[in-house]
């Protein structure tokens, strides 16, 4: 694999970037895979990855109905973080969060991981006092945070609504400042060409039509483009969770649900962190062309449109202005809608199945895009050594089963509730 | 025709509460909180006309198109 690096730059200038090495192939399925992976977004790739990398496993396939990236790993709105109060959750994601800041060196791809900060605002005494609780459970974890006054919001976001008499005055904040963006293509793209140079296999335009299940065992896949036997197979499909789960007769604790993003029009400088509104579900962040990055609810009710309406992108938005008012200036570029496999307790699957072979990497609502390194890596080692890894023992499967359930905003099973 | 914004969503309306005072397996409790089938195409799901006459009904609607194919009253069996 070459190499990317300033003097491959300065070299390929040379020849007008007319010989650069295709970043990955395009094989043709073999017949039999130590392991398939089936979905080629953020989480399949970086499961690929690391089951060559860490467990030396190289006889992989990803196999991707679409293109690899098209799905929720293209269209989030990539904030990164690790501010959970729930052990399970913080450990995971803090594991992920030390992934992120090697990412662009691991991959020699250039991820733009921008540790920039988020701020949650707070809007009343009683949620000041349940940030200062987080913030304190963060801590013990390990992970960084700081409780701000009002003043202390003001200094680092000026141009939010401080005046006296709004409805959701700014109380102050919790904010982790570790958090941050990365470039979301990028990931995709790093991860597809480091596990593309180890050996796996990254199968686009191949949709899976059934599967090959026999004495409680996973033998292979069946897709547009052959049968392919592995005897074990990864699912990691988000929205499409469901659809999969059908062909193998099994019901899962999922449903699936559109969430939309958008951008305004691009402008200086304004936002230096990722800011979320504390009276409603409102996140923004600054991009590196200028746009003002956006997402909020979703739009309530079982989606696979993969695009929004408008009502929910109005309440998100009216949200938004409320916090910082000169947005209502701005011009909208681009609205666009992933959907998502919203788990009943808020929180991911990545666990074995009561199909031997056969392993279930789900449920990541709208947070899925941060958890992709610490996704990967404990899918890699589950599916690789066929027992789940301690960071995510408590995305458990069965967790519903036994009540053992990862509820971080206590909202209960009205998964459209956000 | 009424505006979307005055209708609330109410979830998978093909759910049954297991029976009461009947002896139920933990999987039966699951299938009723948990599971879900949520697949692309026609769905049955319970809406409130939450900003009108706050009636619940029951809508078959296709999860990727939005088209919806048939309502019922709440109270109406699905056949």
């Amino acid at each position: 694999m070459q190499k990317y690096s300033v003097f491959s730059l300065v070299k390929n200038a040379f020849s007008n970037h007319e010989n650069w090495d295709l970043a990955w192939k395009d094989p043709t399925p073999k017949k039999e895979y130590d392991v398939v992976i089936i979905g080629g977004g953020g989480h399949g790739l970086a499961t690929a990855y690391y089951l060559a990398k860490e467990h030396n496993i190289n006889n992989v396939a990803i196999i991707e109905k679409g293109w690899i990236g098209g799905g929720n790993v293209g269209r989030n709105t990539t904030i990164i973080r690790s501010n959970y109060m729930h052990d399970d959750n913080a450990l995971f994601s803090e594991f992920g969060m030390d992934l992120w800041r090697r990412m662009s060196q691991d991959l020699n791809y250039n991820v733009m991981f921008s540790p920039r900060g988020i701020i949650n605002l707070a809007h009343s005494d009683a949620q000041m006092n349940t940030y200062a609780r987080r913030g304190n459970s963060m801590r013990l974890n390990g992970i960084d945070a700081v409780l701000l006054n009002r003043e202390q919001v003001r200094e680092i976001i000026p141009m939010a609504d401080f005046s006296e008499n709004v409805r959701f005055p700014i109380f102050g904040g919790l904010m982790q400042p570790s958090a941050g963006t990365a470039r979301h293509d990028a990931v995709a793209w790093g991860y597809a060409r480091q596990a593309d140079s180890m050996g796996v296999d990254i199968i686009q335009n191949c949709e899976v039509i059934g599967f090959d299940v026999s004495a409680g065992k996973i033998n292979g896949v069946r897709t547009s483009r052959g049968d392919i036997k592995a005897k074990k197979i990864g699912l990691c499909v988000a929205g499409s969770t469901n659809i999969l789960a059908e062909k193998l007769n099994m019901t899962l604790p999922i449903e699936t649900h559109l969430l939309q993003a958008c951008v305004s029009e691009p402008v200086k400088p304004v936002l230096d962190n990722v800011v979320t509104f504390g009276a409603g579900h409102f996140y923004i962040s600054q991009s590196d062309k200028g746009e003002m990055v956006m997402g909020g609810d979703l739009d309530g009710y079982n989606s696979y449109a993969q695009r929004g309406n408008l009502p929910t992108l109005q309440h998100v938005l009216t949200e938004g202005i409320a916090m910082m008012p000169f947005l209502s200036k701005l011009k909208m570029l681009r609205t666009w809608g992933g959907i998502m496999d919203m788990s009943m307790d808020g929180s991911p699957i990545i666990d074995k199945t009561h199909i031997e072979g056969l392993y279930l990497n789900c449920g990541w609502c709208y947070g899925g895009f941060k958890a992709t390194p610490a996704s990967g890596w404990t899918f890699a080692h589950t599916i690789a050594q066929d027992r789940v890894h301690d960071l995510n023992a408590g995305y458990s499967l069965n967790r519903f089963n036994t009540g053992h359930l990862l509820d971080e905003k206590g909202l209960g099973t009205k998964t459209w509730i956000s | 025709m009424r505006s979307q914004n005055e209708f609330s969503y109410g979830g998978d309306a093909t759910v049954k509460r297991p029976e009461l005072g009947k002896e139920i397996s933990d999987q039966d409790w699951d299938n009723f909180v948990y599971n879900r089938k949520s697949l692309r195409g026609k769905h049955w799901e319970l809406w409130q006309h939450l900003s009108g006459c706050r009636q619940w009904i029951k809508i078959q609607r296709d999860t990727a198109t939005h088209e919806i194919f048939k309502t019922l009253k709440a109270n109406e069996e699905i056949s």
